[in-house]
C-alpha cells in the first residue's frame, strides 16, 4: 500500500538525487516482495530436501549405529535390484501410459471441440470427473470392480474373466485406473488450447478445400504441439513417481504388488518400514535423478517442436 | 549430533509460517509434535483430574471401553488413549515417532512378532524391574516367552492366537469327509472334495507370512535364534529340511489345484469364505470373532462352521503353533517408565475388560484368570453352532504353546516370504527354491544390517 502513496523516482533521470540509495531500495522492495514466496519455498522445499540429501550421505544399519559414508548408498541404489526392477517397471509403464493416454485426450478433445451441442458439455463434465475423484477412492473402486467374485468382469466373461490384480495383469490393471484418473484432466488442457486456437484459421482452411480431418490434423494438432508437450512433461515426472494406486492396491493385492514395486514405494517401505531412512532418502535422490534424465532426454528430443519453456 | 541445531532452525521456520499463515488457535496440535503424546488428543474422556496422565495408542475394537474401565478403577494414574491405526499403520506412525526421538506414547499395542524390531531401536523398555513379578504367573511361560528377547521381557501379553482349522461342515457332509488330524490326511481329503467336483480345499494367501512362519515351525523349523544378551549375532535358518518340506506340501496343493492363491483380509477372499469356495480356514483363535464382524456365517449360513485341532505332520508328538497376538510395550519415550509399566501390567487385565474382550470374541484372552475361568472354557460358540470350541479345541491348543523367537528383522522377513509365497503361487518356483531364496535374501540384509549370522 505505501509504496503506491510513495511514487517510485523516474528511471529516465537516474543522475538526480542520490542514485546508490533508491537503487537499494527498490532492490529492498523487490526483496520484501518476494519474502513471503522464498520464505515458503525455503522453509518447505529446500530445506527438507537438503536435509534429505543430508541424511543420504549417511549409512544406519541395525548394529553398528550410523556412519558416513558419502556416495556409498548411491551406488548401492543403482545397483540394488529392487530399485532397478521398480525402475525399469515404472519406464515400461509409462512408455505404455503416456502415449495411449495422450490419443485417447487428445481424439475426445478434438471431438468434443467440434461438436458444440448440450451434450458435448455433458460429456465434457462427465469425462474430467474422474480426475474429481480422490486417487484414494478411484483406486479401490477399481479394486471391488476387478473383483473375481463380485466384479462385473465376471458377470461379462464368467470363468475366463481375467484377473487384473494378478501378477501378470496387474500393469493392465494400473494402466486402465491411470488412463481413466487422468485423460479427462488432460483433455481439459488440449480442448481449452483447441479454444484458443483463431477460428478464422479453420475458415481459411475450409475455403481453400480442407476437410475436417485435415483441419483436424493440419491445423488444429500443430497449434496446440506447446500444449500437448507440457501434457507429456506432466505425465512423464508423475508416472516415474508412480505410487498411490500401487500402494492402495496393495492391500488387496499384496502378492502381485511387493514393497519394491516403484522406486517411490520402494523408498517409503525402507523409510517408514524398515525404519531406513538414509537409504530411503537416496532412494529418492536416486529416482528424482532418473526423473531429471528422462525429462531432459524427452525435451532434447522435441527441442525444435517449439516447446512450451522457450 | 551436529544436525540437531539445523534442524531444529528448520522445524522453527516451518513452525512460525505455519502458525503465522493461519492463527485459528491449532497451537496445541502444532506443538505436539507427534499428536499422540499430548493429553490434549486423547479419544477417550479422562474422569479424574489432576492425575498424572499416562499416553497410549492401541487398536482393540473394544478399546474404549477397556480404557475407561482402567481409569475408574485407579486413582493414581489416568490414561489417555489413541487410536492411530491397525497394526502397519500405527507402527509406521511408531518408527517415524523413534526417528524423530519424539511423538510416540507411553504405552503401545504391538503385535508380538515386532516386539525385537523396536527392541533393537532401543525403542522400548524391559519390564522386569517394574513390577513383573507380581503379575509373572498371570501368564504362561510360552506367552512371555512371545513377548521376551533373550531374558528381557518388552510387553504384557493381552491375547494370543493358538491355531485351529476352521471347517464348513456342510461341505463336510457332502463330500462324506471327517475333519483331517495329519497333514497327509488333509491332502486326501481335498483330492477326494476336488475329484468330486468339489470347492477348493484352502488357501495359501501371499499376504500372510506369519501362517507360513507358524506351519513351518510346526514341522520344527526354527527360524531364527536371538538373544538380546547377544545383539551382534543372529541366527538365521529358513531353507533347513522342515521349513523346505512345508513350502513343498503347500506348493504341491497350489499346483494340484487344491487350494486357492487368494490373498486373505481382502474383501474378495471374504466373499469366498461366504460363498463357499473354501472348505477349511487354516486359522487362529481370533478367526471366528473376525469372520462374525467380516459377515461370515449369518442367515442360512449359521452354524455351518465347524472347528479342529490343526492338522499334524506326527500326531504321536502333535505340536501347537499361534498366529497374531498382541502386548502392551512401554516406550523409552515414555516419561515416567514406572508408571507407564503399571499401565502395562493393569490394562485389560481387569476381569470386566477381558470378559468383554472374550464373550465378544474380540480376544482369545493369554491372561490365565480369565483364560482358566471355566465361563471361558464353557463359552457356547455360537459362529460353531453352539459347540464349545475354546474347550475342546482353542485352550488346548494355547496350553501346548511354547513360544516362539522372534527376530528384529521380523518385518523384512514377512516382506521377503511374502514375495516367494507369490512366486510359488504363480507357479513359477518349488517350496525348496521359494526357502533357499528366502534364505539367501533374509541373511543378505541382515549382514548390510550388521549382523554376524550364525
Amino acid at each position: 500500500m505505501t509504496l503506491t502513496a510513495e511514487p517510485a523516482p523516474p528511471r529516465t533521470e537516474p543522475a538526480t538525487g542520490a542514485p546508490g540509495k533508491v537503487r537499494l531500495r527498490e532492490q529492498l522492495t523487490g526483496w520484501l516482495f518476494v519474502a513471503p514466496f522464498g520464505l515458503v519455498f525455503l522453509a518447505l522445499l529446500v530445506a527438507p530436501l537438503v536435509y534429505a540429501l543430508y541424511l543420504s550421505l549417511f549409512r544406519k544399519a541395525l548394529i553398528g549405529g550410523t556412519s558416513f559414508v558419502f556416495l556409498d548408498n548411491y551406488t548401492k541404489v543403482f545397483t540394488d535390484p529392487s530399485f532397478l526392477g521398480g525402475a525399469w517397471f515404472v519406464i515400461r509403464f509409462s512408455l505404455v501410459l503416456i502415449p495411449l493416454q495422450m490419443l485417447i485426450s487428445l481424439a475426445i478433445a478434438l471431438i468434443l471441440d467440434s461438436v458444440t451441442s448440450r451434450f458435448a458439455r455433458f460429456s465434457r463434465l462427465m469425462i474430467f470427473l474422474p480426475y474429481a475423484i480422490p486417487v484414494v477412492i478411484g483406486a479401490l473402486m477399481w479394486g471391488f470392480l476387478y473383483s473375481k467374485n463380485f466384479g462385473p468382469l465376471h458377470d461379462v466373461f464368467g470363468a475366463a474373466a481375467p484377473d487384473l490384480l494378478s501378477s501378470n495383469m496387474i500393469f493392465y490393471g494400473l494402466l486402465n485406473i491411470v488412463v481413466w484418473q487422468w485423460a479427462g484432466y488432460y483433455m481439459i488442457i488440449i480442448y481449452a488450447a483447441l479454444q484458443g486456437i483463431d477460428p478464422t484459421l479453420y475458415e481459411a482452411a475450409r475455403i481453400d478445400g480442407a476437410g475436417g480431418w485435415q483441419i483436424a490434423l493440419r491445423i488444429k494438432i500443430p497449434l496446440i504441439t506447446p500444449a500437448l508437450l507440457l501434457i507429456l512433461v506432466f505425465a512423464l515426472i508423475g508416472t516415474l513417481q508412480f505410487f498411490n494406486e500401487p500402494q492402495i492396491l496393495r492391500d488387496l493385492a499384496a502378492g502381485s504388488i511387493g514393497p519394491d514395486f516403484t522406486p517411490n514405494m520402494y523408498a517409503y517401505q525402507q523409510a517408514f518400514g524398515l525404519a531406513n531412512f538414509n537409504y530411503g532418502s537416496a532412494i529418492s535422490f536416486a529416482l528424482g535423478g532418473v526423473v531429471f534424465v528422462c525429462v531432459y532426454i524427452f525435451l532434447f528430443a522435441t527441442r525444435k517442436r517449439g516447446s512450451f519453456l522457450s | 549430533m551436529k544436525r540437531r541445531p539445523l534442524f531444529v532452525a528448520t522445524a522453527t521456520l516451518v513452525l512460525a509460517s505455519a502458525l503465522a499463515a493461519c492463527s485459528s488457535g491449532d497451537d496445541e496440535e502444532t506443538s505436539s509434535s507427534g499428536g499422540g503424546s499430548d493429553p490434549g488428543n486423547c479419544t477417550n474422556t479422562i474422569p479424574k483430574a489432576d492425575v498424572p496422565v499416562v499416553t497410549l495408542w492401541a487398536w482393540y475394537p473394544n478399546m474404549e471401553l477397556v480404557v475407561d474401565n482402567f481409569n475408574e478403577l485407579h486413582d493414581d494414574v489416568q490414561v489417555c488413549w489413541t487410536n492411530v491405526g491397525q497394526g502397519g499403520d500405527e507402527y509406521d506412525k511408531f518408527q517415524t515417532a523413534i526417528a524423530a526421538g519424539t511423538g510416540a506414547p507411553d504405552v503401545i499395542m504391538i503385535e508380538a512378532d515386532r516386539i525385537p524390531t523396536f527392541q533393537i531401536q532401543d525403542a522400548l523398555v524391559d519390564i522386569r524391574e517394574y513390577g513383573y513379578d507380581e503379575v509373572a504367573d498371570d501368564y504362561s511361560e510360552g506367552s512371555w516367552k512371545d513377548v521376551s528377547v533373550g531374558d528381557a521381557v518388552y510387553g504384557v501379553p493381552v491375547d494370543g492366537g493358538p491355531m485351529a482349522m476352521i471347517y464348513r461342515k456342510d461341505v463336510f457332509d457332502q463330500y462324506g469327509i471327517t475333519p483331517p488330524t495329519t497333514w497327509a490326511e488333509y491332502e486326501q481329503a481335498a483330492q477326494t472334495v476336488r475329484d468330486a467336483g468339489g470347492p477348493l480345499f484352502g488357501d495359501l494367501g501371499a499376504n500372510v507370512p506369519a501362517v507360513m512362519m507358524a506351519l513351518q515351525i510346526q514341522k520344527g523349523a526354527d527360524p531364527f535364534t536371538y538373544d538380546e544378551a547377544d545383539p551382534e549375532n543372529i541366527g538365521i535358518e529358513l531353507n533347513d529340511q522342515a521349513s523346505k518340506d512345508v513350502l513343498d506340501y503347500w506348493a504341491g496343493l497350489v499346483e494340484k489345484d487344491l487350494v486357492g492363491t487368494q490373498d486373505q483380509f481382502t474383501p474378495e477372499y471374504i466373499s469366498g469364505v461366504i460363498a463357499g469356495d473354501y472348505a477349511t480356514y487354516i486359522s487362529a483363535a481370533w478367526a471366528p470373532g473376525y469372520l462374525t464382524g467380516a459377515g461370515v456365517g449369518e442367515g442360512a449360513d449359521s452354524g455351518t462352521f465347524g472347528v479342529a485341532p490343526l492338522p499334524q505332520w506326527d500326531p504321536a508328538n502333535p505340536v501347537q503353533v499361534n498366529w497374531g497376538g498382541s502386548a502392551f510395550s512401554v516406550t523409552s519415550q515414555a516419561s515416567d517408565p514406572e508408571l507407564a509399566a503399571k499401565v502395562a501390567f493393569e490394562i485389560y487385565a481387569d476381569e470386566e475388560s477381558l470378559t468383554d474382550g472374550w464373550t465378544n470374541q474380540i480376544i482369545f484372552p493369554l491372561n490365565l484368570n480369565a483364560l482358566d475361568d471355566p465361563a471361558f472354557a464353557e463359552l457356547e460358540v455360537e459362529f460353531f453352532g453352539g459347540y464349545q470350541a475354546n474347550k475342546e479345541v482353542y485352550i488346548p491348543a494355547a496350553n501346548a504353546y511354547e513360544g516362539f523367537t522372534y527376530s528384529p528383522l521380523q518385518q523384512y522377513y514377512f516382506d521377503a516370504m511374502t514375495k516367494q509365497l507369490a512366486a510359488v503361487n504363480e507357479g513359477s518356483i518349488s517350496g525348496s527354491e521359494a526357502a533357499d531364496r528366502l534364505h539367501e535374501d533374509v541373511v543378505g540384509y541382515a549382514e548390510e544390517q550388521g549382523f554376524t549370522v550364525q
